[in-house]
């Protein structure tokens, strides 16, 4: 009795772990994988599901986190049918590899704006008063996005801070003004409207200057990945992209 | 080495293989990941001898915290009785099994400036926010579980018969703690505080939270690699080369003191 016992507990074992490893792919009609940056979330969300509503059968997976990593994963073979980028220099990467079906075009803009604590209990009114040493401001790290254009802005306002920490997302900066460790912070526009629960915004002149461009491209060949991508870049993808604060570039 | 029976069946050993290989394969897939070239170049910029120094020096200071405040504790949770005592255990084993981005929330909401003692640390005319006193804090918060874990172990196995000894001779319970105690669990310590100082070496959530983010400052090794990710891969992996190197050497370190620990009568 017991050696079949045990046999049948190790093959349980086997099958667990073979089951455990393979992917669940859901089984039933087409699957659209859409590659899009963090913060895309909630606008692509919504054109996700108007897009599955009007195309029966098609389930779209969407897949967000930072521009570059997923850069990094399509460029290592994952299969992204469409990728929406939060700046033009992660969409080029994965151009140079010969990996886009087509070209890439902008279809959003977003701008920086300045995060302060509920009630502006400091009066920041400018980037120049972010300047005040007395002023404790957290950034994103010049190798992130937000960091990068947080230096672009510091150009063009010819306004140099000292931050007291350079944060690798935009989450960290909103969470350490939010939290009250920093005074400041500058994030994008449609950030400070996710977290306007727990900051305010503070409107930047100078913001245009270091505007940031969402291209979008398709990168497996297919119907449904063009017309995903129409949808994104066309009138009710502006609609939906407007109501959670990014911006047109042709205004 | 018994060659007869080794103990155990040999289906064990195949699954064993399979553990050791589940482990080792990922260390392989870094080395080989290594762009060699431009190894030194990418440990030696000046970004990352700084993030390397910062972790030097902050997991050496928390280590030190974890010896002065771990040592008392475990003696406390080994050698005396009293109520609550299990829950306190639980409690002070829980750094352990929290994902450390809880513990740099937990630590947020005490030290931060609008935290529980924040107030209080400002009328001091103490701000630890985005300083590497915050670093310290945040490792020291995840490491010292390890250094109360194995000392404790270490006092429960050497058990009480010596110190007994000592204390119907007439030794007062100081002298006991300072001459007895401590050299007989003297290797169970330095076990302890060379894993507490590997487990700081590694903090990564707790000080992302909690500290922020600096250059030179704030930045340790695990940041700077997490940070050098977005731009440049190749840094990210030689760097995390140096820290698996750094791993490797402490926990190297940590065996051997276990070793000459049991070897000893």
């Amino acid at each position: 009795m017991r050696r079949p016992l045990r046999s049948t507990a190790v093959s349980a074992v086997v099958v667990l772990l073979l089951t455990g490893c393979g992917s669940s792919a859901p089984a039933a009609g087409k699957t659209l994988n859409v590659y899009a940056a963090a913060s895309l979330q909630a606008p692509f969300s919504d054109l996700a599901s108007e897009f599955e509503d009007s195309n029966p059968g098609v389930s779209v997976q969407l897949n967000f986190a930072g521009s570059s990593d997923l850069a990094t994963q399509i460029i290592a073979g994952a299969p992204a049918d469409v990728f929406a980028s939060a700046n033009p220099a992660t969409m080029e990467r994965v151009s140079d590899e010969g990996l886009l079906a087509s070209p890439a075009r902008v279809f959003a803009t977003n701008v920086l704006t300045i995060v302060v604590g509920e009630g502006n209990p400091l009066g920041i009114d400018s980037l120049d008063s972010l300047a005040d040493p007395a002023v404790s401001v957290v950034l994103c790290a010049p190798q992130v996005p937000c960091g990068s254009a947080a230096e672009t802005l510091q150009q063009a306002a010819a306004v140099s801070l000292n931050p007291v920490s350079e944060e690798s997302s935009v989450t960290d900066v909103v969470g350490k003004v939010s939290s009250g460790q920093a005074d400041a912070g500058l994030v994008y526009v449609t950030d400070a409207k996710a977290a306007e629960d727990s900051v305010d915004a503070v409107p930047i002149n100078e913001a245009k200057q270091a505007e940031n461009l969402y291209p979008i491209a398709v990168v497996r060949p297919g119907n449904l990945a063009t017309e995903f991508a129409d949808l994104v870049a066309g009138e009710r993808g502006r609609d939906v992209l407007s109501a959670y604060g990014f911006g047109d570039q042709k205004q | 080495m018994n060659a007869a029976y080794s103990g155990v069946p040999r289906w064990l050993i195949a699954v064993a293989a399979a553990g050791a290989l589940f482990l080792v394969l990922p260390l392989a897939a870094i080395v080989l990941r290594v762009e060699w070239l431009r190894f030194g170049e990418l440990i030696t910029s000046d970004s990352s001898t700084a993030a390397l120094l910062l972790s030097l020096q902050t997991s050496a200071t928390s280590t030190v915290l974890c010896v002065l405040l771990g040592v008392p504790l475990a003696f406390a949770l080994a050698r005396t009785r009293f109520w609550g005592q299990r829950v306190l255990r639980a409690l002070v084993l829980l750094p352990l099994v929290l994902p450390p981005v809880v513990g740099g929330i937990a630590l947020l909401y005490t030290f931060g400036r609008q935290g529980l003692l924040g107030e209080s640390l400002r009328i001091l005319g103490v701000d630890i926010a985005f300083s590497t006193t915050a670093v310290v804090l945040a490792q020291t918060f995840v490491a010292l579980p390890f250094l109360v874990l194995s000392l404790e172990g270490a006092l429960r196995t050497a058990g009480t018969r010596y110190e007994t000894v000592a204390a119907t001779l007439g030794a007062r319970p100081t002298t006991v703690l300072l001459r007895v105690s401590l050299p007989l669990v003297g290797p169970g310590i330095v076990a302890g505080a060379v894993l507490s100082f590997a487990r700081a070496l590694g903090e990564f959530g707790a000080t992302l939270t909690f500290a922020g983010s600096l250059q030179g400052v704030t930045r340790t090794l695990p940041l700077e690699i997490y940070l050098q990710r977005e731009t440049d891969a190749d840094a990210a992996v030689a760097l995390s080369l140096v820290l698996v190197a750094v791993a490797v050497i402490v926990v190297a370190l940590a065996h051997r003191i276990q070793e000459g620990d049991a070897r000893e009568p």
